[in-house]
């Protein structure tokens, strides 16, 4: 029986800033449902990675494939797919949060009852209508989190969520982004026992060039370490 | 990978290996519909152009009357005061028109939506139209109390109307390309009037020279139809231009 | 493509048209009546002023290659026209007010729709290098810039349009003859001057392409002999640097 398609596909994905080469020939691949662990210092690639992942950036070379589909003749296929979660809230301070997942929920063509759903399960449906900027950083992370995957995507992309987040918070949101949903998801990650204990697969950035990458369970923690120095 | 590998959105077809096929893409009206509610409801809600660029224009009449030294004016004088007031009015719309995504993500958040990205050319243009029209609300009144002369009846108010909304569309247009260069740029205010009024110069030429009979003492003569033709002109080729390479500007 | 091959065979051969169509222009063509030797100017004015739109024009079609295809290369193409047209439009701006002196009796007049127009273009085109320098990511740069680059190419006639339209009658040009064409002893003066400003503007495009060329493969040889660290990173510039093959 043939080995069902990866959900991700990376084959010497390459993407240059300027002269320097922020990404350098990563070549990975992600099963459907699966979690990846991104690893590396700061600068290493990690954010531009799931940016091109969301398909915000070109690959300068390489090939990525996303469900199937190439990018990037192929991303406006699979936009509605993916779902990003970045440093970024990406919602408006002058609205209030349903009104930026409405908002949100227009440009997807997904139906409102997904946004009281959403705000519901995060716990911000009593603040709902308050604007964004009266919102505690927790809150902004939770009504991010809620913009992500408002679109049921099938591929998550996570630049460190859980961060802002107490632990309560932090337990609401999990059925959304975590193992449990089901969905393929892209983590990174600055903690190597955390981290791993999470992935299925590990991919360990330096210099944009992946210098670790395989199954979590053949990696330790201590040569995640290593990348940092 | 060159840049003729942009998308080209076809005919949904299934993924090879079975993935799932319908790729969902939301329609072009829907997104405008959704990126106008969000600009023009933003407005609303913390309204900073349009009061702005309002006060500006009144702000600026009063100059021009001191600077001028004259308490009337009529015909080319009259039309010239206007359509400077105007023009530098819409000079700070458009420095502002990609600020508020530019600063809160708003970009990335339309860029990852299933949708086409011209939608965001529209919805800008035409929030952009609707502020620079509700300014002219309040502006032109203000220069027929403040500066004009002569007192213009309905025909000639209407015929001034529509000039001013086809010179509208051109500063739309204009001010979305501008506007989306500029955000990307570090003296964001200094260069908008730099590139934008140059670019400008064929309307202000159409709308002064359109103006100048409505406005006379004399009244008579109405516009002259080549005006109006130019402002038209203007108009299609540069929303054709921007239809074709507003892409550039916002995918990376 | 190899631009400092006959470059001096070209420079030679520039210097040579240009000086031949001054001197025909000085002892050749014929001395206007009313504006006497100043008019000549106007040897080394049109002809300056139609090479630089051409450049201009030409800064653009190269702009919609480098979108099309990516290639850095033609972004370098598209910057080196539009700057050199740019020092060349300096110079019709210059020659332009010295015939208007010397027509005129002004240093400067609205009258003359075509000079009018140029100075806009000029003025528009004078915004490209302060908005390339201000943006910092080069690809970034120069996406914006081929952008740019067209969105002024195409206002280039529409322009020339709206102000002819707002002349309602346009000052008696030199090129007007009972005909209306140039008269006989001013063409040979003319397109000669008309060939040597071009192959000025062709000599001054392959110098400069050589030497930005040259620059990058230097870069990019001593990458990769000494690695990252031998090449200082460039730093913030409005020109673009072309990519280390």
């Amino acid at each position: 029986m043939a080995a069902p398609p990866a959900a991700i596909e990376l084959d010497g994905l390459t993407r240059r800033y300027g002269e320097r080469v922020a990404l350098d020939a990563v070549t990975l691949a992600v099963p459907a449902g699966a979690t990846l662990v991104v690893f590396g210092p700061n600068g290493a690639g990690k954010s531009t990675l799931l940016r091109v992942l969301a398909t915000l950036l070109r690959p300068h070379a390489g090939a990525v494939r996303i469900l199937g589909r190439e990018l990037p003749a192929e991303g406006w296929a699979v936009r509605g797919r993916i779902g990003l979660l970045t440093h970024e809230p990406l919602v408006y301070r002058d609205l209030s949060g349903r009104e930026n997942l409405r908002f949100h929920a227009r440009l997807h063509g997904v139906g409102f009852g997904r946004v009281e759903a959403l705000l519901e399960q995060v716990g911000l449906h009593r603040r709902a209508d308050d604007r964004v900027h009266t919102y505690s950083r927790g809150m902004v992370q939770r009504l991010a989190v809620c913009r992500a995957v408002l679109h049921d995507p099938a591929v998550l992309l996570l630049d460190e969520p859980r961060a802002n987040l107490d632990p309560a918070a932090a337990d609401l949101v999990e059925p959304l982004i975590g193992a449990e949903s089901g969905r393929t998801r892209v983590v990174t990650s600055h903690d190597p026992a955390g981290g791993l204990a999470e992935a299925d697969l590990a991919l360990g950035l330096r210099g944009g060039r992946a210098a670790l990458v395989g199954p979590a369970a053949a990696i330790e923690p201590a040569q995640i370490g290593a990348l940092y120095r | 990978m060159s840049a003729s590998a942009r998308e080209h959105p076809t005919t949904a077809e299934p993924a090879p290996g079975g993935a799932p096929p319908e790729p969902r893409l939301v329609p072009l009206r829907a997104a405008v519909r959704a990126l106008l509610r969000k600009e023009l409801g933003l407005e609303l809600r913390a309204p900073q152009a349009v009061p702005a660029m309002a006060l500006f224009s009144v702000t600026t009449l009063v100059v021009f009357h001191f600077a001028l030294q004259r308490g009337q004016v009529e015909g080319d004088l009259a039309a010239g005061v206007l359509w400077v007031t105007l023009l530098f009015a819409a000079m700070l719309g458009i420095s502002r028109l990609f600020v508020a995504d530019h600063e809160e993500g708003g970009l990335d958040g339309f860029l990852l939506a299933p949708t086409d990205r011209t939608a965001l050319l529209v919805a800008k243009a035409v929030g952009l139209f609707a502020f620079l029209a509700a300014v002219e609300v309040i502006a032109v009144p203000a220069f027929a109390l403040l500066l004009l002369g002569p007192a213009p009846g309905i025909g000639t108010y209407a015929q001034l109307v529509a000039l001013l909304l086809l010179a509208d569309a051109g500063i739309a247009v204009i001010g979305t390309l501008i506007g989306a260069i500029a955000v990307q740029t570090r003296a964001r205010d200094l260069i908008v009037p730099l590139m934008a009024l140059p670019l400008l110069i064929p309307v202000v030429i159409a709308g002064a020279k359109g103006t100048t009979p409505l406005l006379a003492e004399a009244s008579g003569s109405g516009l002259p139809l080549r005006w109006p033709l130019l402002l038209g002109l203007y108009d299609l080729i540069f929303g054709l231009l921007a239809y074709a390479l507003f892409d550039y500007l916002i995918e990376d | 493509m190899l631009y400092g091959t006959r470059l001096r065979a070209l420079s030679i051969a520039t210097l040579v048209t240009m000086i031949a169509a001054l001197g025909l222009a000085f002892f050749y063509a014929p001395m206007d009546a009313d504006q006497g030797f100043m008019q000549k100017i106007f040897y080394v004015h049109v002809p300056m002023a139609m090479v630089a739109l051409c450049g201009f024009v030409f800064g653009g079609i190269m702009a919609i290659q480098h979108l099309r295809t990516g290639d850095a290369r033609y972004d370098m193409r598209s910057y080196v026209a539009i700057h050199l047209s740019l020092i060349l439009g300096v110079g019709v701006l210059l020659t332009g007010a010295i015939w208007a002196k010397a027509s005129w009796g002004h240093w400067w007049v609205w009258d003359e729709p075509t000079l009018v127009s140029f100075l806009i273009v000029f003025l528009l085109y004078a915004t490209y290098q302060p908005m390339r320098f201000s943006i910092e990511d080069r690809e970034k740069q120069s996406r914006y810039a081929s952008v740019f680059a067209i969105i002024a190419g195409a206002f280039v006639p529409l322009n020339f349009l709206a102000v002819r339209l707002a002349q309602a009658y346009t000052h008696p040009r030199v090129f007007a003859t009972a005909d209306g064409g140039l008269p006989a002893k001013m063409q040979l003066p003319f397109y000669l001057s008309l060939l040597g400003m071009a192959m000025l503007y062709v000599t001054l495009w392959r110098y400069e392409m050589a030497s930005k060329n040259t620059s990058a493969k230097l870069r990019s040889l001593r990458r990769k002999l000494g690695g990252d660290e031998a090449v200082a990173p460039v730093g913030r510039t409005a020109a673009p640097t072309l990519p280390s093959a």
